[in-house]
């Protein structure tokens, strides 16, 4: 660079202007959290029963389902996708799984039950190869996420009634049902579960080149084509990951309730998008973490917990976790002022 | 014809009571400043009705501070504003455009699946008994005003068939028909080609010629001489000069603009070498180009200059893989090449900085660094795609030092920088690539005067280092400051290629057109 250059000046921020801005980033970043804290305590203080050992486990394993649900979804959602057929894989592969860890013979063709490993990796399976259709839908066809997955929302729903001709699979194995009441070291294994899949998308997301590609399609796909990213293929895989999880749900459900239903599931998919908006994912993409949908799904679960403990009608649950996806959004300070 | 202030010099006309009464409009010590930080200290304009008068500056100079204020969009710290003598204060926008004040905005955002008159009309439609629309009487008043201005086209047209150009005259025209009295026009030009500023410039003076005052806000010099009669120079929040364009030469609008003697305007220190780096051979795009071929030495800038909607883009986007619909050869370094992807051209060596850097350079919701580092993801990221973030923090001010990028830390969103320092990340981003060709398309559209300067440096010292550039601009001086060679392009055909030497403004507009 030449030292003939002009140097322009430009008017330099004061320290007010600086440090509004480092209040933002804060809020932005760790306000989801302050206000589970803030929840938390406000709980304990109007409940005793709230902070004990039995009620934390408790609240934990009711989030942990929804929890895994959303680590999924956020992906999809930070590229400015949506999946709505997570609760009809949830039932899919729960049931498909359970199939073949049942000793009880279903539509005449599963009868002796396969080891526990197997039939999670086919329940797996089934929530991948579902993700996948949705995805090349998605990214070949470029039909909206919103139909695609509505779609298969359906779809799956429908084949997980022809599965079984409408029955459910009873008498799951014990080695299979441990995945959803088992305990190793007095901790429920769904909460475990959940903090591994938690644990791998977090590293995934924020350290790895795949996270900054899923970041960068979501903001701007187009930008994204333009420097050498195949936005295509990462459609294509977080429909895959979404799916993946939703299978892994459905296996922990069924596992839980002892056998696979064909009713399982249902509008799981909204309670996932609830958590992952209530987290801070902006959903026309781009902007969003897991924790914060972690950290969602756990609100929504404290606060449904704190009802009951109130014992206030479970109708009143739901008209408040509606109220808390609109003012999480509205309050968040990142987002856009055009038309937000 | 127009009046400007020639007693007192620069400052004055607001002494003499007779001279303000005939002012269109009248500013006088604005300030505003936001949280701290002063955006306008000194803000002083004036406009004769029936005159053209520029208004320039430098990003951070103020000047969509004092049109915001001026538009109602902001209230001001203090400060006068008369319009017609009267002094006012506009709590909102709608004051300031029942006061006669309208404004074209750069980015112009018309509802595309609506007709022209429902577009002008938006808002107050025409109505019949009932409520109902009377599109009768809208598309006949809209009709008048389109012929005002000179523009024949059916006032029941979607604004979707009509072009950039078109659609500014439909904002025109939506300004006329609020009785505005005073039109400011931000960047016109910016999303225009050649032909069409042309027209717009007639449509200027029919505005003039009804005793309009326009209000020309543009970095685009050249501009200025041809159509301005008056000018006024913002720099960082000050007035620093107004008076008549016909008395000043584009030097000393560039002095006052920097401040500071910049001796040349364009950089060029680079010598084309006789090694072909690049050549391209009977490149064909059904429906779009025909028959295009040329090559790019190293250490050249060849200039891709044409009007808008030439099909220079469609060239880049051919050779840089984003587009597979084309026939004939590509060779780079000898070799031939087909880029499937715009990965594969950059393994090949090419980088692509858009034409728009908000709609396809930069993730505006992401950091200064994440942009930068957007398009080597992979070279940071060597060991099963985990992200080296020291390596990328390192790159990322390593750019932002080089090309001296003004940003209050990488960490920063992008779209809070100006202008021209979102065009500098945008070629930092492709700089940390290492390409051996560089294709920009349009790279100092909506920038400053100093960030240009600064661009053409960082042109001028790649391709002194052997580096090709294919350059796309509609900007006459900056493809002759800039280019060794001279492609024009003309409805997808080359219409000529010219050495710098040969070439001239007018060659260049005569073959273009």
């Amino acid at each position: 660079m030449t030292d003939a250059l002009e140097q322009i000046s430009y008017p330099k921020t004061d320290r007010r202007t600086q440090s509004m801005a480092y209040v933002k980033t804060i809020i932005k970043r760790y306000g989801i959290i302050s206000a589970f804290i803030v929840l938390c305590v406000i709980l304990s203080i109007i409940s005793p029963y709230f902070l004990t050992r039995q009620n934390i486990l408790n609240v934990l394993r009711q989030s942990s389902i929804n929890g895994i649900l959303a680590v999924g979804m956020t992906f999809v959602i930070l590229t400015g996708g949506i999946d709505l057929s997570v609760g009809s894989v949830v039932a899919l592969a729960g049931i498909v799984g359970a199939s073949f860890a049942t000793t009880s013979s279903v539509a005449g063709v599963y009868g002796s039950p396969y080891p526990a490993p197997m039939a999670i990796m086919i329940g797996l399976l089934v929530g991948l190869a579902a993700g996948s259709v949705c995805g090349l839908v998605v990214s070949r066809f470029k039909v909206p996420p919103f139909v695609v997955t509505l779609g298969m929302l359906s779809s799956a729903r429908g084949l997980t009634m022809l599965y079984t001709l409408g029955r459910p699979v009873p008498t799951l194995t014990p080695s299979f049902r441990w995945m959803g009441t088992g305990q190793v070291i007095g901790v429920p294994v769904p909460i475990l579960i959940l903090l591994v899949v938690f644990a791998i998308f977090w590293w995934v997301l924020t350290r790895t080149r795949f996270g900054r590609h899923v970041y960068a399609v979501g903001g701007n796909a187009r930008a994204a084509t333009t420097s050498g990213i195949f936005v295509s293929r990462i459609r294509l895989i977080v429909y895959m990951i979404s799916g993946v999880t939703a299978g892994l749900a459905g296996l922990i459900l069924a596992a839980r309730t002892g056998s696979g239903l064909t009713q399982a599931g249902i509008a799981y998919e909204l309670d996932a998008i609830a958590a992952v908006v209530i987290g801070g994912t902006s959903l026309s993409g781009g902007v969003g973490t897991v924790t914060g949908s972690l950290f969602g799904a756990l609100i929504i679960a404290v606060m449904n917990n704190g009802l009951d403990l109130l014992g206030v009608d479970s109708n009143y649950q739901q008209i408040i976790k509606g109220l808390l996806i609109v003012v999480a959004v509205m309050i968040d300070p990142s987002r856009k002022k055009r038309g937000g | 014809m127009c009046e400007t202030d020639t007693e007192g010099g620069g400052v004055a006309g607001f002494d003499s009571a007779s001279q303000a009464d005939g002012w269109l409009l009248e500013v006088s010590g604005l300030k505003k400043a936001f949280g701290g930080v002063v955006a306008l200290a000194d803000g002083q304009f004036h406009i004769a009705a029936g005159s053209v008068h520029a208004l320039v500056g430098g990003n951070g100079a103020g000047k969509s501070t004092f049109l915001s204020i001026v538009m109602g969009i902001y209230p001001r710290d203090a400060g006068l504003i008369k319009v017609r003598g009267r002094p006012v204060s506009f709590a909102n926008p709608s004051e300031a455009l029942a006061a006669g004040i309208s404004i074209i905005e750069q980015e112009l955002s018309p509802i595309l699946d609506l007709s022209i008159a429902e577009n002008i009309f938006l808002g107050r439609e025409h109505l019949a008994a009932w409520g109902q629309v009377n599109f009768a009487s809208m598309n006949r008043a809209a009709s008048e005003l389109l012929t005002t201005l000179g523009f024949a086209i059916p006032p029941t047209t979607l604004m979707h068939n009509l072009t950039v150009a078109q659609v500014q005259l439909v904002e025109i025209a939506k300004a006329l028909s609020r009785d505005a009295e005073i039109i400011i026009m931000d960047e016109p030009t910016s999303a225009i080609g050649s032909k069409e500023a042309d027209y717009l410039f007639e449509v200027i003076k029919r505005l003039k010629a009804r005793g309009k005052g326009v209000i020309y806000v543009t970095h685009r010099l050249s501009e200025i001489f041809e159509i301005a009669d008056s000018y006024t120079v913002l720099r960082d929040g000050r007035y620093v000069a107004s008076g008549a364009v016909s008395d000043i030469t584009r030097g000393d609008l560039i002095r006052m603009i920097v401040g500071r003697e910049l001796h040349e305007e364009f950089i060029k220190e680079n010598t084309p070498t006789d090694k072909v780096r690049m050549r391209v051979e009977d490149l064909n795009k059904t429906g779009r180009l025909e028959h295009i071929s040329f090559d790019v030495r190293e250490g050249e800038i060849v200039g891709l200059y044409g009007l808008m909607g030439a099909g220079r883009t469609e060239i880049l986007e051919c050779l840089f893989g984003l587009d597979r619909d084309w026939s004939g050869t590509l060779e780079v370094n000898g070799r031939r090449r087909s880029f499937r992807s715009a990965r594969d051209a950059m393994n090949g060596g090419l980088a692509l900085v858009t034409e728009d850097r908000k709609e396809t350079g930069l993730v505006m919701s992401a950091s200064v660094r994440r942009n930068l580092s957007l398009a080597i993801l992979p070279a940071l990221s060597p060991f099963l795609g985990v992200m080296n973030s020291h390596r990328e923090a390192e790159a990322s001010s390593s750019m932002i030092e080089q090309l001296h990028i003004r940003t209050d830390g990488d960490l920063l969103d992008v779209d809070s920088l100006s202008g021209g320092n979102q065009q500098k990340v945008v070629m930092g981003k492709w700089h940390l690539t290492h390409p051996d060709i560089l294709l920009l398309d349009e790279p100092t559209r909506g920038v400053d005067v100093g960030a240009k300067r600064e661009i053409y440096g960082l042109m001028s010292k790649f391709a002194s280092a052997g580096g090709s550039i294919v350059m796309v601009s509609s900007e006459a001086d900056e493809i002759l400051g800039m280019a060794d060679r001279i492609l024009v392009i003309k409805n997808g055909r080359i219409a000529g290629l010219l050495n710098r030497n040969e070439a001239d403004q007018q060659t260049l507009l005569h073959l273009a057109a």
